[in-house]
């Protein structure tokens, strides 16, 4: 591992692009090749690959960071009211509030390192949570959600006669296709920046920060400023996201910013594998993926698909899965976060290395036995 | 006579009722080597954490070439040039050999805190040879891509050197560098010692292996029970009764 | 007068359940050293215990009395609890008092929770990061949390006192108060329950030599391993005490707030908080800063309050936090050395 390896990177990048783009193509079969859920992917990536700059490199666990994906979302859906429904205004927007808020956050969080830092987190994120439901409401709207109306100012919009309902950039409707892959530029760009900064001087520093935070300062660091900068960036990847998600459909809720949200994004990043320039992501597609599917199972639809079956174990079958499924997502995913803690700490992307490796092992280990025969000959 | 490069004085440190350091004084001049003698318990790694910072004194001050160190941030005085060279391996596992030792050379080349994240390549090479010179010099050059995890614990402790050295201290504090090594690794790195001294370092060095003193150390202090009982030439303390009593007579020599 | 009495009574309510929970958490950190994100759930398994406690001795018998008719003119059907019809009066007693009753139920179940949890999960964590530690016990409470909705439903379910206290006592005869102050007896109890249990386990860890050896542990686990102590064992004991203090805190908390399926994160967070308020590891700072955050909380969520500051309820305990982390941070009572940083 040395720096610059740019060529390499640039090589990476153009590959990862590539899968990216013909998403469309090789979803299909998975029956995941419709736009509104690859945004999903993309937004989550982006969410996940945030957070992995915080929580992979730097090693501070937040459990707070669904509050500024959701305030990113406000964010956007007030610029969208505001000034305009083109989304690159709400997305700066966005990106701006999620680092702002990560900033005030960061002040008192920072403070403090390990569990009280996680703690202190998690509590910014309830504050925030219970206060979009109260004296926040002129803000937030509270329950019903803040949402776009006609008699929104949009002085942008109505200075340069643009028009529509719905968030377009300069008319490219952002619902279908054409809202996957701005999208995917956005990630796209989200992780050449995460590459940069990981290969760079800065990354090594905040790699070394979760390694050994004291041992940095006796090097001559101040780490602190090193920390906040991560925190920082990391939230305003995650406004970046929670305005993506408004620019998908133009409405925030304070349900965004609830804990199980920011367990979400920690699980996406624990599952890929934390530290991991790509892991974030597989982890954030596969978990939406895994959500769209077992959350539209019904009871009826598990006895559609066990039909082949017997009765009895027809029955029996539907039975011990439909707890899973459905309503009962949730308990797959804290099963499956257990799981992963438990076996796999380091993700997909820890075992593919241990596969790999075993792999290696295999194939070299034929050689040294045949010449370990030979003498016997 | 010039100034003191580091200047120790009147420093109390205490532990609950246990008192650690008791009114230490102690001048360490320009280019010399000044090596710290002592039981196990005496106070010697306390003093070292008082100088760079990680714990601060009760009483006294630090004085670091004329500046007062006491009450500064461990990375305000590292930047001012102390360096230590920590006893256990306090190396950044998830990061390279070579990695561990250019990071404290981007803390000297960026200082304590600076957001360069897309800095060109153009000195980057420059940096690389430097740490690959230092691993030369403790013979780890080989290793230079390994994780350090790895690494076997004497192998780490040379990382450790290079780590310090790297940084063009003006003032190197080695804690035990040679603990934990073979006799032949222990003469390489006394070899080494020996050459950054002909380069006018300072050096301040804790050791319990008494052939690394005499063969590195310009003088001798010899604290016990937080106090520094005797200070001289090698030959002073060779021949000092007080010292022979308190820790050469011992177990030790 | 009588609003300060009453703000400070329901700030201790509230502050028991801090209390208890909290006083588990820090036992647990402090001895273990894991932080546990399921502890919540505990809690709310224990609340959930009175509920299934209460709806065991409610199974009904339907007979059909030919006598009486209804008021469509069909023969009356009779709902007779089961346990009533089997042991009489005895039957009635256990109808009436289900939820203290459930204590019963809930101490062999949280036991056997803790037990399961601490030999088939905790134990083996301890030699883990925090941060791992953090992720599974909190996929842990997700798991329980989605069993415990799974079964029970997403709504609340209400659980009764005992009808002998449903009723309030009238405080200000017996402080000698002009104005009247009506607080419910069952409130009462609880609170008195509260202290007890706070009590029992302090001196348990104060006065027996298992306790010594526990609270030894705390303070450096390494010696007590040294001194050929098996405090593995010891663990388990202790996790099992928390599990089953968390439980009963739930059971009696369980007719004042109806349980819920996410009633454990609700109140996880908060206890976290009064936690890292008392100082992490401090059992006498987790009481204090439980109890002290319970009324401050009480005192803000008034009228009076609330106008001048609007939700200020809802916010002050991570406000109070916050202040005491970055004046003390080691909070109210922390030692020094634990979790620094």
């Amino acid at each position: 591992m040395t720096f610059y390896k740019t060529r390499k990177d640039l090589l990476y990048l153009a590959i990862f692009a590539l899968v990216i783009v013909a998403m469309p193509l090789w979803l299909k079969p998975f029956g995941a090749g419709y736009p509104d859920l690859m945004q999903r992917f993309m937004i989550f990536g982006v969410f996940a690959i945030g957070f992995n700059i915080l929580f992979g490199m730097t090693g501070y666990l937040s459990f707070g960071h669904a509050a500024f994906l959701g305030a990113g979302s406000y964010a956007a859906v007030w610029s969208f009211k505001l000034l305009s429904l083109n989304p690159i205004p709400a997305l700066l927007f966005a990106m701006v509030v999620g680092g702002v808020f990560a900033a005030l956050v960061g002040v008192v969080s920072l403070r403090r390192s390990g569990i009280y830092f996680s703690i202190l987190t998690l509590a910014f994120a309830q504050m925030s949570y219970s206060l979009a439901y109260s004296v926040l409401m002129p803000i937030t709207h509270g329950d019903s959600g803040l949402q776009l109306a006609n008699t929104d100012p949009r002085v942008l919009d109505r200075l340069f006669g643009a028009d529509g309902t719905l968030p377009n950039l300069f008319g490219l409707s952002m619902h279908g296709m054409y809202g996957f892959y701005f999208c995917a530029l956005i990630l796209l760009a989200c992780f050449y920046f995460s590459m940069r900064l990981d290969n760079s001087p800065f990354g090594m520093a905040l790699r070394a920060i979760k390694s050994n935070q004291t041992r940095m300062s006796y090097t001559g660091f101040n780490t602190k400023p090193y920390a906040r900068t991560a925190f920082i960036i990391s939230g305003m990847y995650a406004g970046l996201a929670g305005g993506m998600l408004a620019v998908t459909d133009p409405l925030a809720g304070a349900e965004r910013m609830q804990w199980t949200a920011s367990g979400e994004v920690v699980l996406m990043t624990i599952l890929g594998g934390a530290g991991t320039l790509l892991g974030p992501f597989i982890g954030a597609v596969i978990i939406k993926y895994f959500e769209n599917i077992f959350s539209a199972f019904s009871d009826a639809k598990l006895n559609e698909i066990f039909a082949f079956l017997p009765d009895g174990l027809q029955d029996f079958i539907v039975m011990i899965v439909s707890p899973f499924v459905g309503e009962g997502w949730h308990l797959t995913l804290g099963i499956m976060f257990m799981l992963i803690v438990i076996f796999l700490p380091g993700g997909i992307m820890e075992g593919c290395r241990r596969v790999m490796k075993n792999l290696r092992r295999r194939s070299s280990e034929h050689p040294t036995r045949r010449s370990q025969l030979k003498p016997a000959e | 006579m010039s100034q003191p490069v580091l200047d120790v004085s009147d420093v109390d440190k205490n532990f609950g009722g246990l008192r650690a350091l008791s009114n230490i004084n102690l001048q360490i001049k320009q280019g010399t080597t000044h090596a710290i003698i002592g039981p196990n318990g005496a106070g010697k790694s306390t003093l070292l954490n008082v100088c760079i910072g990680r714990l601060p004194p009760d009483r006294g001050a630090v004085i670091f070439n004329s500046d007062v160190i006491t009450g500064r941030q461990p990375h305000e005085i590292n930047q001012m040039g102390v360096v230590r060279v920590f006893q256990t391996p306090a190396i950044f596992p998830d990061l390279s050999v070579k990695q561990n030792v250019m990071l404290p050379a981007f803390a000297k080349r960026d200082g304590a805190f600076r957001l360069n994240m897309m800095q060109a390549v153009a000195d980057q090479r420059q940096l690389e040879s430097e740490a690959e010179h230092w691993l030369e010099d403790v013979g780890l050059l080989s290793h230079q891509h390994q994780l350090v995890g790895s690494l076997s614990r004497g192998d780490k402790r040379r990382l450790e050197l290079a780590m310090g050295l790297i940084q063009k201290p003006r003032l190197l504090l080695l804690d035990e560098p040679t603990a934990g090594m073979s006799r032949h690794d222990t003469n390489t790195t006394i070899e080494l010692l020996k050459k950054i001294k002909l380069r006018g370092m300072t050096e301040v060095i804790i050791e319990h292996d008494m052939h690394v003193v005499f063969s590195l150390a310009d003088r001798i202090s010899v604290l016990a029970q937080g106090q520094i009982i005797a200070e001289g030439t090698p030959e002073e303390i060779r021949g000092n009764p007080k010292v022979q009593e308190a820790y050469l007579g011992g177990t030790q020599v | 007068m009588d609003w300060l009495i009453l703000q400070f009574l329901n700030g201790l309510d509230k502050g028991g359940a801090y209390a208890l929970i909290a006083l588990g958490l820090t036992l647990v950190f402090g001895t273990l050293g894991v932080v546990n994100f399921a502890h919540g759930a505990l809690f709310m398994i224990g609340a959930f215990c009175a509920v299934v406690f209460s709806r065991l001795v409610r199974l009904e018998t339907v007979t059909v009395d030919p006598e009486r008719l209804s008021p469509w003119g069909t023969p009356l059907e009779v709902r007779t609890p089961v346990v009533e019809l089997w042991l009489g009066d005895f039957g009635t007693f256990l109808v009436q008092y289900s939820v203290p009753l459930a204590i019963l139920l809930a101490i062999p179940v949280m036991l056997l929770i803790g037990w399961a949890m601490e030999r088939g999960l905790i134990r083996h964590f301890y030699k883990r990061t925090h941060a791992e530690q953090i992720l599974v016990t909190f996929g842990l409470a997700i798991v329980l949390q989605e069993i415990v909705k799974a079964s029970f439903g997403a709504n609340a379910i209400p659980v009764y006192a005992p009808p002998a206290v449903s009723s309030s006592l009238n405080l200000s005869a017996s402080l000698g108060i002009g104005t009247d102050i009506f607080y419910p007896w069952w409130r009462l109890i609880y609170l008195g329950s509260a202290l007890l249990i706070i009590g029992l386990v302090i001196a348990f860890l104060q006065f027996t030599t298992y306790g010594m050896v526990i609270r030894a542990g705390m303070e450096d686990r390494q010696t007590v391993g040294f001194l050929g102590i098996n405090i593995q064992k010891r663990f388990t004991v202790v996790f099992g005490i928390a599990a089953v203090v968390a439980g009963v805190a739930g059971v009696l908390y369980s007719p004042i707030v109806s349980p819920n399926y996410h009633l454990g994160m609700d109140f996880l967070v908060l206890s976290f908080v009064v936690v890292v308020v008392g100082g992490m590891g401090s059992i006498p700072g987790a009481v204090l800063a439980g109890f002290l955050l319970g009324i401050v909380e009480s005192f803000a969520s008034m009228a009076a309050v609330t106008r001048v500051l609007p939700a200020i309820d809802q916010v002050i305990l991570y406000v109070v936090a916050i202040i005491v982390l970055l004046t003390l941070p080691r909070g109210l009572m922390g030692r020094k050395g634990v979790m620094e940083g």
